[in-house]
């Protein structure tokens, strides 16, 4: 029995058991229904789809990836009890509800164009050349209401058709390339490709290399800091100790 | 307990502590309590998991034999194979790369572009991943990444940071490499089209972190691994290097003292690959899945310590195994998302921890155990923690501060994820503070290597979280992104030649394998623990209770 008294290190683990160790029943008070694939599970009330998968049983090799909202690995499509609505969201971010019913989309088959960005010109046919469907945007905007980062998908693909780089780059910064736009997209454009290329160009052509790093590389290169660096990685640990300790800070 | 009235995101009671940290919020816009002293640093480390007694034990087998790991670490090093003798075929080859590179996150895919540009022919490298490739702690990395390349900045300043704050215990020739490439690797980044934060003439936005001495840290809003990533992943699919997926390696193959291959296992249908390859690079992060001491984990479902056990049963040796890294804030509140990372970042725009009193109670950017080591006493020695619903315990990192600090919409711009992770929650982060507690983060220790990535067994290398010694015992933030494409880029360039020059025959067996099993057994270690574990298990107790299987 871990209480009040016990080791600080025992309380830490007892209260964060749910986290990382599977759920027990018995720690659970609130309870809800959901439906994967159809089957009905009664899972605890405070889960995400993806933790209320595992309580269920399921262990997960595919459709999961970092568990916290960045890798895209877990898209899943769902409806909730009496709403007509198709939603989409990561099962690692989203709430499991009761009545939703749901089904993972562990893959997008969708292709990648191979290209050498150091040979394009910085130019809106760039985009025309290697993903010709942009222009078959229709401007639904489905794939902006399936987006479970919340951008402004239909708008990047704009951006991509004329030619702006710094808003494509701007809008679709935080895709997590989840694939879920490009499965609803009726004109079958892989927005997310669409929008790796043009990150890419923009980071290239529209920001490039600052000088202050360009001077610097080259002064390593020189070997500018070559004598200070053999002193420092030769010193005695209380030298470097008292060089740590007195060394001056930047203020914020 | 009774039913909750929940008011944006947090129940009423806890709406009541947040006034109390509205209240002090504008004495505490000009106080920042003092950076600690080193014995005062030494005195609140007694309560960091490090260092609180019950958390380790000697490893009985192996190259590291006598030193002291984390219980959960020890575990697998004394653990036995998948596979032993007999039980797999090894006379048919499936793959004959020249180069295997094992993981798939920055460091793996650095490596492989290197070693492409280094002249290896692109089906002449094959990289595997146990889940996508990307699927890795990389692109999780919210704060940034190190890189001294400014006027007032130098390579020796970062070199004194990092070597301060892993306390004095980092591999100097390591560390040198890793301060030294550090603008190279900005450069080779922005070259490839990744978007950093810019100043409005165009130099890079640079910020403070936890041990710095100076403004250094770059990042990508508070995506800067996924999009370093994602960029280094468009090259590579450009260039059509061999790749596979959902294919983890659950064995090194070994001639005598070399490492000659690996054993993959298709996690999806259960057969296995064997690759056959001169040299092999472990590029497979580190071990946050572990949960060491019962801690939740920022990291990737992945991060399972597999590298590590591949290499030590081969011979590798380890350094700095024991030391582990928590970063000090975790979410801590709502349930759904305990444990997650919020990047330190928050702090070096301005954000301060503070107490259940409303008061700042240590400096907001120490290193990072000490940082942890002071929210825990906070928390467990002083009480002066909240408590959450579910009776975790943690401190305020006051949000809206940053704001106050930097104008409105700092945070909309600068922080997009971590708006996005709590607005799931009714949380406003620009409205309200957020309750944290450190979480397990990161290895600091691992496989040991030369400059180059190489270990002391012939034809193996490692590069990124798997490797012990750039970071010491303590590794700063923004050093673990720069490690990753710093040794990755040297391990590739390294294989590359070592391959060019290489023309013997080589041949694989599983011999390493039944010797560590005989070593195993000598130490009367029972057969109960199977590593690598691959992946954690987070099924319901009570399905796995009534779980039987038939196929």
């Amino acid at each position: 029995m871990v209480d009040n008294k016990s080791p600080i290190m025992e309380r830490i683990a007892e209260a964060n058991k749910a986290a990382t160790t599977g759920i027990d029943a018995t720690d659970i008070k609130n309870w809800i229904e959901i439906y994967i694939m159809g089957k009905a599970y009664k899972v605890p009330a405070d889960l995400t789809i993806l933790t209320a998968m595992e309580y269920a049983g399921y262990k997960f090799v595919r459709g999961v990836g970092c568990r916290q909202g960045f890798c895209g690995a877990c898209a899943t499509v769902f409806r909730k009890k009496g709403d007509y609505k198709l939603q989409t969201g990561m099962a690692c971010q989203t709430r499991a509800e009761d009545g939703m019913y749901l089904v993972q989309i562990p893959f997008t088959p969708a292709e990648k164009a191979d290209y050498d960005i150091t040979k394009e010109p910085y130019e809106a046919s760039v985009f025309i050349k290697y993903y010709p469907e942009v222009t078959r945007c229709v401007s639904c905007n489905t794939c902006t209401k399936a987006c479970p980062q919340d951008l402004e998908v239909m708008d990047y693909v704009q951006d991509a058709i004329r030619g702006d780089f710094n808003a494509l780059a701007d809008i679709s910064f935080d895709c997590i390339q989840c694939g879920l736009c490009a499965m609803r997209c009726p004109a079958e454009i892989v927005q997310y490709h669409v929008a790796q290329l043009g990150r890419r160009m923009f980071g290239r052509y529209g920001q490039g290399v600052p000088d202050h790093l360009r001077k610097r590389v080259k002064e390593i290169n020189e070997g500018k800091f070559n004598q200070e660096m053999a002193r420092i990685t030769t010193c005695a640990i209380d030298e470097l100790r008292k060089i740590y300790t007195e060394r001056e800070k930047e203020p914020e | 307990m009774a039913e909750l009235t929940y008011i944006e995101g947090y129940p009423e009671y806890m709406r009541k502590e947040i006034e109390k940290v509205a209240k002090t919020r504008d004495k505490r816009l000009d106080y920042t309590p003092p950076a600690m002293t080193m014995k005062q640093r030494d005195e609140v480390l007694r309560v960091h998991p490090d260092y609180a007694p019950g958390g380790k034990r000697e490893i009985s087998v192996g190259p590291n034999k006598g030193q002291n790991a984390p219980n959960e670490v020890a575990d697998l090093l004394e653990a036995y194979p998948l596979v032993e003798k007999g039980e797999v075929d090894l006379s048919q080859i499936d793959y004959n790369p020249d180069i295997l590179i094992i993981g798939g996150g920055l460091a793996g895919t650095s490596a492989a572009l290197w070693a492409h540009d280094s002249g290896v022919a692109k089906e002449n490298i094959l990289l595997t991943n146990k889940l996508r490739h990307g699927d890795a702690n990389s692109i999780m990395a919210e704060g940034g990444t190190q890189a001294a390349d400014r006027e007032v900045d130098s390579i020796v300043k970062h070199y004194i940071d990092t070597i301060g704050g892993g306390h004095f215990t980092n591999k100097p020739d390591v560390t040198r490499a890793l301060v030294e490439d550090a603008p190279l690797i900005m450069k080779w980044l922005c070259e490839l089209g990744a978007i950093f934060d810019r100043e409005e003439n165009g130099d890079l936005a640079e910020k403070l972190a936890g041990g710095l001495s100076v403004k250094r840290m770059h990042s990508c809003r508070d995506y800067t691994g996924l999009e370093e990533f994602r960029v280094l992943r468009d090259e590579f699919r450009t260039r059509g290097i061999s790749y596979l997926e959902h294919y983890p390696a659950i064995e090194l193959l070994t001639e005598g003292n070399r490492v000659t291959g690996a054993i993959l296992w298709n996690i999806e249908t259960g057969d296995y690959k064997i690759v056959k390859a001169k040299a092999t690079i472990i590029a497979t992060g580190g071990y946050g899945r572990l949960h060491i001491r019962g801690f939740p984990t920022t990291n990737h479902y992945g991060a399972t310590f597999d590298g590590v056990v591949l290499a030590y049963r081969a011979g590798a040796k380890l350094r700095d195994i024991d030391a582990v890294q928590y970063h000090p804030t975790g979410a801590a509140y709502p349930i759904q998302i305990v444990g997650y990372l919020l990047t330190e970042k928050l702090r070096g725009s301005g954000a301060q921890p503070v107490n259940a009193d409303g008061e700042a109670f240590v400096y907001p950017l120490e290193p990072r155990d000490v940082e942890a080591a002071s929210i825990i006493r906070e928390c467990y020695v002083r009480d002066k923690g909240i408590t959450t619903p579910t009776g975790l315990r943690g401190v305020w990192l006051d949000t809206p501060l940053i704001e106050i600090k930097n104008g409105k919409g700092y945070i909309e711009k600068a922080f997009p994820g971590m708006i996005r992770m709590y607005k799931r929650y009714d949380i406003d982060i620009r409205k309200d503070p957020v309750l944290v507690f450190p979480t397990l983060h990161y290895q600091n220790g691992g496989v040991e290597t030369d400059p180059s990535g190489r270990t002391n067994i012939e034809g193996l290398w490692v590069a990124g979280e798997v490797s012990g010694g750039v970071h010491g015992k303590n590794r700063l933030m923004g050093n673990s992104t720069l490690d990753c494409l710093v040794f990755g880029r040297r391990a590739g360039m390294s294989t590359a030649d070592y391959v060019k020059s290489y023309s013997g025959e080589i041949s694989v067996t599983i011999d390493h394998l039944n010797q560590y099993v005989q070593q195993l057994e000598e130490a009367g270690i029972k057969r109960t623990r199977r590593a690598p574990i691959i992946l954690p298990d987070y099924r319901g107790k009570a399905a796995l209770a009534r779980m039987i299987d038939v196929f």
